[in-house]
């Protein structure tokens, strides 16, 4: 009884022996691919094809094309692996291109020698090269058949593709498919160029999935093609396995070089592909590392285990390992304190607990002054205390101790003006600009020698002001008002002249407003030197041409971020990073220079433009709160010592204390004078 | 050599060698338990939290989980919050690690707990476990196993208190009910 099937349908088969049989008005090639379960060849070594008729165990596909094939399948031999064997038929070059164009090939699964157990014919196909016909598959232990009918317009290499090989491999298998069944004369030419490949070939077969079979179904397949060694595009794709290292070359594609069907292209003897991993539009350099090799530490003494070493930080450069190092430092001294703070408070309100029950006690009460609970209590307390005293001096003579090799180690952004580095810097300037800038020192009472660098990231994501007003601290009211405002704006100036000289050459510029002139005194070592982008503005038109020319930076570099096109600014347009220092504000100042300023402070950092403020808040106090985002947005500094930082790990209260050039050193007017004289050998 | 505890059982920290332990990490991990039937190969996932809480004579100091990843005085780290576990696959889905030797000197006691913060209780949860590793040397020194299938949400895991001069960890291992380990300060009180 034969079933006649419908695309798509699927009927069971009761015997695993069948044979397959194929009618069609023109000869077509009959191809076998094995599928796992997911539809998938595991490699080019599933197909079996003119060119390797024994590729599959358990059948032997038919060698050459012809209008009605025949040929025996045995299931039972079908590897496990493989859930799916796909009958697909191909139009041979030389013939009809298409499925449409020839009447419709009938394919059934027949009993060996016997009636047909389930047929179906291939109608309605179009443009279809190569179509997969029937299914045999695996469902539950048993096989079953499944009309599909469908294929591929471009042909063999599309279904192999899709199979799940690489198009180049799919390439070279279709074509030495097809050129072994072009006729006898190719098969056996093709069979003749494969011998001296055939060893290298058998071995690399065995990194397929059937590999093992391969040879044991020689005896039973051994057509004309020769043994299982016939598989010249299944070695190629393969070259990749150790066997086929040898020899993939004969295999290559020369005995194929005048058959029809895409060669395998340009990128090698089909080979596997290579995937290029590399982002396209970055830059290749394989020669140098991308990022400079961190520098190893110096090797601790052996026996004295924590001996602190200038650069102990992660980082990929020694810059980067000590700003590390110093925030490391910073933290490690606020949790120490942390530590002895709270072990205080802690004896404290258990002192008081104490006391408070001594007291409570009725006992007590009629005793003299002196009573045992009460001295207890108290010695509990500062036996606690002491404890963590000596607690809080080991952590802290550590932090000393790596203080005292940290800060001799940091280079000029980062040290002192009074450090060594600053002398012996080489004349050319730096090469690159800094990743942070010291803005003076911290401490906490506990231990005010041990001072912490104040380093804040640049390029500045806050603009920085200093506070030259008397109502900020009690230091302040302490100091009459032209000392302070002259120490603030010398601090400025300091601040000023450290940004440039850690700059390369024409990196940085430096405006100033001065509206009053109230600064010339301390702005005289930068406008003598000639560092300045330009004279201090004074007066009101000043101040509105500087901010207007900030402004428009601002504006033009903004769009050319946002357009994506930055080679678009006017040429006249400085790039470097600006710096605006604003002495005496809101003098000289109206309305529309105060929002000026206002929107240089909120747009300016993201885009290089920086500002310094020297400012008292209480002069401006007639903008009333207006001005309280611009004050808030800023990082405040003061000209003397104060306590207004917080840590972000605690939240101590961090006194501050400016970093400012020695008393009668020419620090100051030499690292000027050095950024003046790179400045004018970068400009010619 | 790892101890398994069992509750109330302690062990001290002292090395073998005779020296105190300096750094100590407490590691926990879990996996959502798999619910069976319908489309049985879903978890749900699970996030169990772990907390430690820094004692003073009883009273609370400090605490770090996983919105207060470190100790004001920095001897107490909480490597971060895991919220689905299974992601060591029998490793530490997070970890608590104890800078002994910094511990302020007036803290006594740390407790170690676990809460189930998504809800479940410990019968959805698989393979959890707590354990203590010698953070110096990756040596495990003790483990506690979440063997629940309980009806709670939390457990008191251990505590690391001061014996003498050096530290000895408690086994608790008592079970209670809550989101954070605010919900187990009563349930913790009775340990110290």
């Amino acid at each position: 009884m034969t079933a006649e099937l419908v695309r798509g349908q699927n009927h069971p088969l009761s015997r695993t022996r069948v044979e397959i049989g194929i009618a069609a008005d023109t000869p077509v090639l009959a191809l076998v691919a094995a599928c796992d379960d997911t539809g998938r060849m595991a490699g080019p070594g599933g197909l079996a094809h003119p060119g390797a008729p024994a590729a599959l165990p358990g059948l032997a596909a038919p060698a050459e094309a012809a209008a009605a094939h025949r040929f025996a399948v045995d299931l039972d031999a079908v590897a496990p692996s493989v859930h799916q064997l796909r009958l697909v038929l191909v139009l041979p070059p030389g013939g009809p291109a298409r499925f449409g164009s020839v009447a419709a090939p009938r394919v059934a699964v027949a009993e060996p020698g016997g009636a047909d157990l389930a047929g179906f014919a291939l109608a309605g196909l179009d443009a279809e090269g190569a179509v997969v016909a029937l299914e045999v598959y695996r469902r539950q232990g048993a096989w079953k058949v499944r009309a599909v009918g469908q294929g591929y317009a471009d042909g063999l290499p599309a279904l192999l593709t899709d199979a799940g090989l690489t198009a180049p491999a799919a390439a070279a298998l279709a074509s030495a498919a097809l050129a072994a069944a072009a006729g006898p004369a190719g098969a056996g030419a093709a069979a003749a160029a494969r011998d001296g490949a055939g060893i290298t070939a058998v071995p690399a077969a065995a990194s397929g999935t059937h590999a093992l079979a391969v040879p044991q179904e020689t005896p039973s397949a051994g057509t004309a093609a020769g043994p299982a060694g016939a598989d010249p595009a299944g070695a190629a794709p393969d070259a990749g396995g150790p066997a086929t290292v040898p020899g993939p070359a004969p295999v290559s594609g020369t005995p194929y070089a005048g058959t029809p069907g895409p060669a395998p292209a340009a990128d090698g003897p089909g080979g596997p592909p290579t995937v290029d991993y590399v982002h396209p539009r970055r830059r290749r350099s394989t020669s140098e590392p991308p990022e400079p090799a961190p520098q190893a530490p110096a090797p601790a003494a052996p026996g004295e285990a924590p001996v602190p070493v200038a650069g102990d930080a992660t980082g990929w450069t020694m810059e980067e390992r000590l700003y590390n190092q110093v925030w490391g430092m910073f933290e490690d001294l606020a949790r120490a304190v942390a530590a002895y703070r709270s072990a205080c408070e802690f004896a404290d309100s258990r002192l008081d607990r104490e006391l408070d029950a001594a007291l409570s006690d009725p006992r007590h009460r009629l005793a003299g002054a002196d009573h045992p609970a009460r001295d207890a209590a108290r010695a509990r307390r500062n036996e606690l205390a002491a404890q963590a005293r000596s607690v809080l001096d080991r952590d802290l003579d550590q932090l000393a101790a790596e203080a005292a090799v940290v800060e001799p180690a940091l280079p000029a952004a980062y040290a002192r003006w009074a450090s060594p580095v600053w002398h012996d810097t080489p004349a050319a300037g730096p090469d690159e600009a800094p990743m942070a800038l010291r803005l003076g020192d911290l401490h906490l009472p506990e231990r005010p020698d041990l001072r912490i660098p104040m380093l804040v990231r640049l390029p500045l994501e806050r603009g920085l002001w200093i506070d030259n007003g008397r109502t900020g601290s009690e230091a302040a009211m302490a100091t009459d008002t032209d000392r302070l405002r002259r120490a603030a704006m010398d601090m400025a100036v300091a601040h000023a002249a450290r940004l440039l000289a850690v700059h390369p050459a024409g990196r940085y510029s430096v405006h100033v407003i001065d509206a009053a002139g109230a600064g010339a005194a301390s702005l005289a070592p930068l406008v003598h030197a000639g560092v300045l982008a330009g004279p201090p503005a004074a007066g009101s038109a000043g101040v509105a041409e500087t901010l207007e020319r900030l402004t428009r930076r601002v504006d033009l570099v903004q769009m050319a971020v946002r357009a994506g096109a930055p080679e678009e600014l006017p040429p006249d347009l400085d790039t470097a990073e600006q710096l605006l220092i604003v002495h005496d504000f809101p003098h000289g100042f109206d309305d529309r220079a105060v929002t000026r300023l206002r929107y240089l402070a909120d747009e300016g950092p993201a885009v290089g433009v920086h500002l310094l403020m020297v400012a008292d808040r209480d002069e401006a106090s007639a903008y009333g709160p207006l001005l309280d985002p611009l004050w808030r947005k800023l990082m405040r500094l003061t000209p003397v010592p104060d306590d207004h930082l917080a840590d972000p790990w605690v939240g101590h209260a961090w006194t501050f204390e400016p970093d400012l050039p020695p008393a009668g050193s020419l620090v100051l007017d030499q690292a000027v004078e050095r950024a003046a004289r790179a400045r004018r050998h970068a400009r010619p | 050599m790892t101890v398994n505890l069992s509750k109330g059982q302690a062990i001290s920290l002292q090395k073998g060698d005779g020296g105190t332990l300096t750094s100590v990490r407490m590691g926990l991990g879990w996996q959502a338990a798999k619910r069976r039937g319908l489309f049985g190969s879903r978890t749900r996932e699970v996030d169990l939290d772990a907390s430690a809480v820094l004692f003073a004579e009883k009273q609370p100091v400090d605490v770090v989980f996983f919105r207060h990843l470190q100790s004001d005085d920095g001897s107490v780290r909480h490597t971060g919050d895991n919220l689905v576990g299974g992601a060591g696959q029998g490793g530490d889905d997070e970890s608590i690690l104890v800078d002994l030797q910094r511990v302020p000197v007036h803290i006594d006691t740390i407790v170690f707990t676990v809460n189930s913060f998504t809800g479940q209780t410990f019968q959805e949860v698989q393979n959890a476990f707590c354990r203590l590793v010698d953070e110096t040397n990756g040596q495990e020194l003790a483990r506690y196993t979440l063997d629940g299938g309980g009806q709670y949400t939390a457990q008191i895991m251990a505590k690391v208190s001061r014996a003498g001069a050096g530290w000895q960890m408690t086994a608790i291992g008592a079970a209670a009910n809550g989101r954070t380990f605010q919900d187990l300060m009563p349930a913790i009180l009775p340990h110290l």
